[in-house]
C-alpha cells in the first residue's frame, strides 16, 4: 500500500501543480477567443490586429528594449572589462552595486525619481525617459551575465595582442572582446527584452503608453481582446526565455527578473 | 564612497572605464533614495518625523500589514510547492525531458508577471471567469462560498504562479549539491528516510530554504502592477498606495508617499541583508 501511494503521490503532486500552471492558459485561450454567447471566433484577434494604438505600444516597448540594452551595454561592457582586466579587487564592492537595484522596489524608485528630476523636458517628457530606469531594472542581469562573459576569456593576452597591433582601447573593447561574447550578450540581451516588454510600474507612473500598460487599458474596456493580449505577451515571454535557455547551453543561466 | 587607486595601475584609465557607472548608479539609483530620504523627513520648517510617524496611523499600517502578510504567505507556498516540486524533478527516477521542460516552463513563468498575469487569473477565475462559470454550472458557487480572486488569498493564489517557479530556479542548485554519500552514509549507520532528513538533509538545506524564502517574500513584497490590474485598490498593498500618491488619486502628502517609499526600502535593506547572512552559510556545504 505505501509503495503504491510513493509511487502515486509525486506523480499527484506534479500532476496538480501542472494543471495550476496551465489551466489559466487554457483558459485565457478559451476567453480570447469568445464572441458573446455560445459562438467562438477569432473576432478578438481581428479587432486588435486593426488597433494602431497596439501596434504604437508595441513597436514603443520593441523600441525601448532595444535602447536599454544599448545604453546598459554601453555603460557596462567598460566597466566590467576594467574590472576583469585590471582591478578585481574592486570586484566584491561592483557585485554589491550590481545588486542594489533589488534594494529598491521599482515603485519606489520612481517615486523617487519623479521627486528628484522634473526636467528639462526633451528629456522627461517623452518616452525614452525610461530606458534610463529600465537600465537600472536590467542592471543585475546584465553585469552578472557579462561578467561570466568575461571571467572565461583571456582578456590579458587578447589586450596584448590587440594593442601591439596598434589597436586603441575603443577598438579592442568594441571589435575584440565584445564578439567574443555573443553568448552573453545575447543572454542579456533576451532577459532584457522581457523585463521592459513586461514592465508597467515606471511606464504607468509616468504615463508613457507601451505594451503593459496598453494591456491594462485594454482590460478596462474588452476581457477577450484583454485575453488575446495577454497570451501574446506569454509568447513574447516565452520566446526571450527559450532564447535565453538555448544561447546560454553549458552555464547555467536561468534567470529572473520582470515586472511583477 | 571613495577608492583609492595607485597611480602606478592607470587612475585615471580606472576612472574612464568605471566611472560612468558609478555615476550612473549615484545618478539614477542612489540620489533618488536619498531624495525621498530627504522628502520624508523634511516639512515646512525643516525636519519634522510628522510624515513617518504617520506611517503608523490608519490606511497606511493597513498597507503595511497587507503587504508583509500577503508576502510571507507568498513566499511559504512558494517554499513548499516548488520545493517539493523541484525535490520530486531532481529524483533519479524522473525521465530527463520532464525535468528540461519543468525547467524551461519555471523560466518562462517566473518571468510572466504584472498585467497579463493578473489578466490570466481573471479570465480564469475571476467572477465571470471560465473555471468560475463552469463549476457554477455543476453547482459549485465559489463566490458564494466566500472565495474571491479579488481578496488577500486571491493574490497569494496569484502570486504562486510567479513564486513557485523562482523556487524551483532558485533551489534545484541547492538539492543539487545534496551528496548521494551522505545519504548512503547515513543509511549504512541505520538511519531511515525520515532520520536522514531530520539529522542530515534538512539541516544543510535550511539556509538555502531562509534564502530562497526571503528571496521569494522580497519579490512578491515589491510587485506592483499584478496587485494593479489585479484589485484596483480593493486590497490597500503598499505599492498600490505609493502610486495612489504619485498619481494624486488621494488626499495624501507627497512627503508621506516618500515615506511610504522609504519604509518599502527599509524592508528590502533588512530582507536582502538576512539572505546575504544565508548565503554566506550556504557556503561552507557548497563548493566541495
Amino acid at each position: 500500500m505505501r509503495g503504491v501511494l510513493g509511487r502515486l503521490l509525486p506523480e499527484a503532486w506534479l500532476g496538480l501543480l501542472g494543471l495550476y500552471f496551465l489551466v489559466p492558459l487554457l483558459a485565457t485561450g478559451a476567453f480570447s477567443l469568445w464572441e458573446g454567447g455560445s459562438r467562438y471566433g477569432f473576432a478578438a484577434y481581428v479587432a486588435l490586429f486593426h488597433q494602431p494604438k497596439l501596434w504604437q505600444s508595441l513597436f514603443l516597448s520593441v523600441r525601448l528594449a532595444v535602447e536599454t540594452i544599448l545604453l546598459g551595454l554601453i555603460v557596462l561592457v567598460p566597466a566590467v572589462f576594467w574590472l576583469n582586466l585590471r582591478v578585481p579587487r574592486l570586484r566584491p564592492v561592483f557585485d554589491f552595486i550590481s545588486v542594489l537595484p533589488f534594494v529598491v522596489p521599482p515603485i519606489a524608485l520612481v517615486a523617487g525619481m519623479t521627486a528628484l528630476y522634473t526636467g528639462p523636458d526633451w528629456l522627461v517628457g517623452t518616452p525614452n525617459y525610461l530606458v534610463i530606469p529600465y537600465v537600472i531594472l536590467a542592471l543585475p542581469y546584465t553585469y552578472r551575465a557579462l561578467d561570466l562573459g568575461m571571467r572565461v576569456l583571456d582578456l590579458r593576452t587578447m589586450t596584448e595582442a590587440s594593442q601591439s597591433l596598434g589597436a586603441g582601447w575603443g577598438t579592442l573593447i568594441f571589435r575584440v572582446v565584445v564578439p567574443n561574447l555573443t553568448t552573453a550578450l545575447l543572454g542579456a540581451a533576451l532577459l532584457t527584452i522581457a523585463i521592459v516588454m513586461g514592465e508597467f510600474t515606471f511606464a504607468n507612473i509616468l504615463l508613457f503608453n507601451t505594451f503593459a500598460v496598453y494591456i491594462n487599458y485594454v482590460g478596462q474596456t474588452s476581457a477577450t481582446q484583454a485575453s488575446a493580449l495577454t497570451l501574446l505577451s506569454f509568447l513574447i515571454t516565452w520566446l526571450a526565455m527559450l532564447g535565453v535557455l538555448v544561447s546560454g547551453r553549458g552555464g547555467r543561466s536561468v534567470q529572473i527578473g520582470g515586472a511583477r | 564612497m571613495s577608492f583609492r587607486f595607485k597611480a602606478g595601475e592607470g587612475g585615471g584609465l580606472t576612472l574612464a572605464f568605471v566611472g560612468p557607472l558609478v555615476v550612473y548608479v549615484i545618478a539614477f539609483l542612489v540620489l533618488p533614495t536619498l531624495m525621498l530620504l530627504a522628502e520624508a523627513f523634511s516639512g515646512k520648517h525643516g525636519l519634522t518625523l510628522k510624515y513617518v510617524a504617520a506611517l503608523g496611523q490608519g490606511q497606511t499600517v493597513v498597507a503595511f500589514r497587507n503587504s508583509l502578510v500577503l508576502s510571507a504567505l507568498a513566499a511559504l507556498v512558494g517554499v513548499i510547492a516548488g520545493g517539493i516540486a523541484a525535490y520530486l524533478v531532481l529524483r533519479p527516477g524522473m525521465p530527463r525531458g520532464v525535468r528540461s521542460l519543468v525547467t524551461s516552463f519555471s523560466a518562462v513563468a517566473a518571468n510572466f508577471a504584472g498585467v497579463p498575469l493578473a489578466f490570466a487569473f481573471i479570465a480564469t477565475l475571476g467572477s465571470l471567469g471560465i473555471i468560475t462559470v463552469w463549476l457554477k454550472s455543476v453547482g459549485v458557487d465559489l463566490y458564494g462560498m466566500g472565495f474571491s480572486l479579488y481578496s488577500l488569498p486571491g493574490l497569494v493564489l496569484v502570486y504562486a504562479y510567479f513564486q513557485i517557479p523562482l523556487m524551483i530556479i532558485v533551489f534545484t542548485p541547492a538539492l543539487e549539491a545534496l551528496r548521494r554519500e551522505w545519504r548512503e552514509a547515513a543509511e549504512n549507520l541505520g538511519a531511515s528516510a525520515f532520520d536522514y532528513w531530520r539529522h542530515v538533509g534538512l539541516p544543510i538545506l535550511l539556509p538555502s530554504l531562509l534564502s530562497a524564502f526571503i528571496l521569494l517574500f522580497g519579490n512578491a513584497f515589491s510587485a506592483y502592477a499584478t496587485p494593479y490590474a489585479l484589485t484596483s485598490g480593493i486590497v490597500a498593498l503598499v505599492p498600490v498606495e505609493i502610486s495612489n500618491v504619485l498619481s494624486g488619486n488621494v488626499m495624501i502628502s507627497q512627503q508621506t508617499g516618500a515615506a511610504l517609499a522609504l519604509g518599502m526600502i527599509v524592508v528590502m535593506v533588512a530582507v536582502m541583508g538576512v539572505y546575504a547572512l544565508a548565503a554566506r552559510r550556504i557556503g561552507r556545504w557548497g563548493r566541495r
